[in-house]
C-alpha cells in the first residue's frame, strides 16, 4: 500500500495519507513525497484519517515538501493546504516549528574562485607549519628550562615519578625486548652461516653476529620496541589528560606540566633504554652462540675466543652510546604529541599514531647520523 | 481503582547492586507510569547513575528484576533488545556526543542506522531535531568541542529525540547550566513532554528543576527508594528527605516555584 495517494478533487487536490506513518516507514514516505508533482495549484486537502501513528519526522518531511511545492498560509500562495481528519497534535507543533523564523537561517555558503581557495590553503598550510615548528622549539625550550631548574631546585626532579616510568617503560619491556633480540640474532646468524659456509668461512659468523648485534641491532631493535610501547603510551596518557583538562588544572595550580609529566618520562627513557640495550645485546649474543653451536658446531668456548678477537674495545660502546639519545627522541616526541591533543578522541588516536611513526623515523635517522659520525672519527 | 492505573513503563523490583563489599542498592523498588516526569533524587554516591545504567541494561545487577514496558530486560533476545532500545533514549551527564562527528551527524547516527533514507531527508531531520530543542540551524555543522555546555546538553537531547522515543532518561540535564539556561531547559522538557507525550525519568540535583518539571519523585535513601508525588514527598518525615526539601537552599527554590 502506498503511504500517499493523490487525487484531483474538483478544482483542488486531495492527498490521502495511508497506513503506517511512523518513523519506521520514513524511507518509503520520503520517496513518495519526492515523487509528488510540482504542478499542483489551488487547494490541497491533506486527509489524515487513515494515517496510523504519525511520527514527527515523517510529518516534518511532508510539511517541508509541501512548502517546497509552494504551499503557504496566505491566500496569495500557489497552494493552500488544509488538514483534514484528525490531525495529530504533532502537526500543530511542527507548523509552529516550521513557521518559527526567530531561529536564524544559516548564511548561504559563500563560494570562492578555485585559485583563491588554493592560494588560501597554501598560505594556511605554511602558517600552520611555521606555528608547528615554533611549537616544537618552544617545547624543547621548556624541557631545557626544567633541566636548568633542577640545579637550583632539586625537587624539580621528580624521582618517584621517574622510577615509576622506568618500571613501566623499562622493566616491563624486558621480556619482549629479550625475546625479539634473541630471535632476530638467530635469524641473522642463520643467514650468515648459510652464505659463509660456501667459502668455508664459518667462523666469521661470530664476527657478523657480535658486531651486528652490539653496534646496531641491539640498540635499534630496543629503541623501535620502546617507541612502539612507550612512545604511544606517553602520547595517549598525556593526551587523555589534555582532554580531561587535567593539564590545564596543573597549570592553574601553578604547577608546570612539563616538569611533572614530560621530564620524568623523558628521563626515564634516557635511563631505561641503555639498560634494555645491554639486555638485548646479551640475548643477541646468546642467540648467535646457540645457532653457532647447533648449525656450525662451534662450541661456546670457541665462540667466546673468536668474539674477543672480533671485537674492538669500542664496539660495545658504539652501540650503547646511542641508546640515551634514542630514548630522548622517543620520549620527547611521544610527550609532545600528547600535549598537542585537543578536543576530540579522534585527535588522540591520530597523534598517538604520529608519535610512534615519528619516533621510529627519528631513531633511524639518528642512527644513520651516528653511523656517519663514527665512520669519520673511526670509533 | 487498581485496575484503572495503566501498567508501569519502568518497573524495578528488589534491585541489588554491589561493588565489591560496597552495597549500593539493597532491594530497591521503582515504578514509572506512562506520561510521568519522574525525578530521581539522592545524595552523592547513593547510586542514582548506577540505577540509570542498570535500567538501561548497561550494567548487570546482582539481584532483582527490571522491566521496561512489562518485559524483563535481562531476559531479552537481541532483536527484542534492539526494538526496546529504539523506543527509549538517554542523555548522559556530559552529553556524550561523539566528538569526531558534528552535531548533525550525531543526530543522524541512530537514524542512519535504523531507518535508511536519502541524505537530504537526513539533513531535514537533523534540522527538525535541532529546532525541537531550540538550537540554531548553523549548530548542525559544528563539532561538540565548539559548543558551550548548555548547547551540548541540548544537542544530546536532540540526538536522544531523533528516534522518537516514548521513554526518555536524563542524567542531570541541568547540571552545569546557568539558571537561565536551566530554566529554559525545564520549559523545553515540559513542552516536549506535553507535545510528544514522552515519559521522562530524570536524575537531578537541581531543586528548581525538580519542582518545576516533575510530577512524581523517587528518593534513594539507604539503598532503597521512597516514591511519592511531589507534594507527598515534601511532607515526608524521613530526616534526609526533610533536609533535602527543607534545607536553606530548598526554601528559595520552593518560593520561586510557587511564588
Amino acid at each position: 500500500m502506498n503511504a500517499l495517494t493523490l487525487q484531483q478533487d474538483g478544482e483542488g487536490w486531495r492527498l490521502c495519507l495511508n497506513g503506517d506513518w511512523s518513523l519506521a516507514s520514513i524511507g518509503k514516505i520520503d520517496r513518495e513525497l519526492e515523487a509528488l508533482p510540482g504542478s499542483m495549484l489551488g487547494t490541497l486537502i491533506c486527509d489524515w484519517s487513515r494515517a496510523e501513528q504519525p511520527g514527527i519526522a515523517p510529518v516534518w518531511l511532508l510539511l517541508k515538501r509541501l512548502s517546497a511545492l509552494g504551499a503557504g498560509e496566505s491566500p496569495a500562495s500557489r497552494l493552500r493546504v488544509h488538514h483534514e481528519g484528525v490531525p495529530p497534535p504533532t502537526v500543530g507543533l511542527l507548523r509552529k516549528l516550521a513557521s518559527d523564523r526567530s531561529a536564524a537561517q544559516s548564511a548561504p555558503p559563500t563560494t570562492m574562485p578555485a585559485i583563491e581557495v588554493a592560494i588560501g590553503d597554501l598560505g594556511l598550510w605554511a602558517v600552520q607549519e611555521g606555528t608547528a615548528a615554533r611549537g616544537v622549539l618552544a617545547f624543547f625550550g621548556r624541557i631545557a628550562a626544567v633541566f636548568g631548574q633542577i640545579f637550583s631546585r632539586p625537587r624539580a626532579l621528580r624521582l618517584p615519578s621517574i622510577a615509576r616510568h622506568i618500571y613501566e617503560a623499562g622493566i616491563t619491556a624486558i621480556p619482549i625486548v629479550a625475546l625479539i633480540a634473541f630471535l632476530i640474532s638467530v635469524v641473522v646468524a642463520y643467514l650468515g652461516a648459510q652464505q659463509l659456509r660456501k667459502f668455508g668461512a664459518d667462523i666469521f659468523v661470530v664476527d657478523l653476529v657480535t658486531i651486528g648485534v652490539l653496534r646496531e641491532m641491539g640498540v635499534l631493535l630496543t629503541a623501535i620496541i620502546v617507541a612502539g610501547r612507550s612512545g604511544s603510551a606517553f602520547a595517549a596518557e598525556i593526551g587523555v589528560m589534555q582532554l580531561n583538562d587535567e593539564v590545564d588544572a596543573l597549570r592553574a595550580m601553578g604547577l608546570n606540566p612539563v616538569e611533572l609529566l614530560v621530564v620524568p618520562r623523558v628521563l626515564a627513557l634516557v635511563i631505561a633504554l641503555p639498560l634494555l640495550t645491554v639486555i638485548a645485546d646479551a640475548m643477541g649474543l646468546a642467540g648467535g652462540a646457540l645457532l653457532s653451536l647447533l648449525e656450525l658446531h662451534i662450541p661456546p668456548a670457541q665462540f667466546t675466543v673468536r668474539l674477543h678477537e672480533a671485537l674492538s674495545p669500542t664496539t660495545f660502546w658504539a652501540g650503547l652510546v646511542k641508546a640515551p639519545v634514542f630514548g630522548l627522541l622517543i620520549g620527547v616526541v611521544g610527550a609532545y604529541r600528547g600535549m598537542q591533543v585537543r578536543e576530540s578522541a579522534r585527535e588522540l588516536g591520530r597523534l598517538t599514531t604520529v608519535a610512534v611513526v615519528q619516533s621510529i623515523f627519528q631513531v633511524i635517522l639518528a642512527d644513520a647520523l651516528f653511523a656517519i659520525l663514527f665512520q669519520k672519527i673511526d670509533f | 481503582m487498581a485496575d484503572d492505573t495503566p501498567p508501569p513503563v519502568v518497573r524495578v523490583h528488589g534491585l541489588v547492586s554491589r561493588f565489591g563489599a560496597q552495597l549500593v542498592h539493597n532491594g530497591l523498588d521503582l515504578e514509572v507510569r506512562p506520561n510521568d516526569v519522574f525525578g530521581i533524587v539522592g545524595g552523592s554516591g547513593s547510586g542514582k547513575s548506577v540505577l540509570l545504567r542498570t535500567i538501561l541494561g548497561l550494567r548487570r545487577p546482582q539481584g532483582g528484576t527490571i522491566e521496561l514496558y512489562g518485559r524483563d530486560i535481562l531476559k531479552l533476545s537481541r532483536p527484542e533488545r534492539l526494538d526496546l532500545v529504539q523506543s527509549c533514549a538517554v542523555t548522559f551527564q556530559s552529553g556524550a556526543l561523539i566528538s569526531s562527528l558534528n552535531i548533525a551527524q550525531n543526530i543522524q547516527l541512530p537514524l542512519r542506522e535504523y531507518h535508511p533514507m536519502r541524505e537530504e531527508a537526513l539533513d531535514e531531520l537533523a534540522q527538525l531535531n535541532l529546532r525541537l530543542v531550540g538550537l540554531p540551524p548553523d549548530a548542525a555543522a559544528k563539532y561538540p568541542a565548539q559548543l558551550s555546555g548548555g548547547m551540548i546538553k541540548r544537542a544530546a537531547l536532540a540526538r536522544a529525540l531523533s528516534l522518537e522515543p516514548k521513554l526518555l532518561f536524563l542524567d542531570e540535564p541541568t547540571s552545569g547550566l546557568d539558571p537561565i539556561s536551566a530554566a529554559a531547559f525545564d520549559e523545553l522538557l515540559l513542552y516536549l513532554h506535553a507535545e510528544l507525550r514522552l515519559t521522562v525519568v530524570m536524575i537531578t540535583h537541581d531543586l528548581d528543576s525538580l519542582l518545576r518539571t516533575c510530577n512524581r519523585v523517587g528518593v534513594i535513601v539507604e539503598g532503597r527508594m521512597i516514591t511519592d508525588t511531589l507534594a507527598g514527598i515534601m511532607q515526608n518525615s524521613h530526616p534526609w528527605i526533610h533536609d533535602y526539601f527543607h534545607g536553606p537552599r530548598a526554601h528559595a527554590a520552593e518560593k520561586a516555584a510557587h511564588g
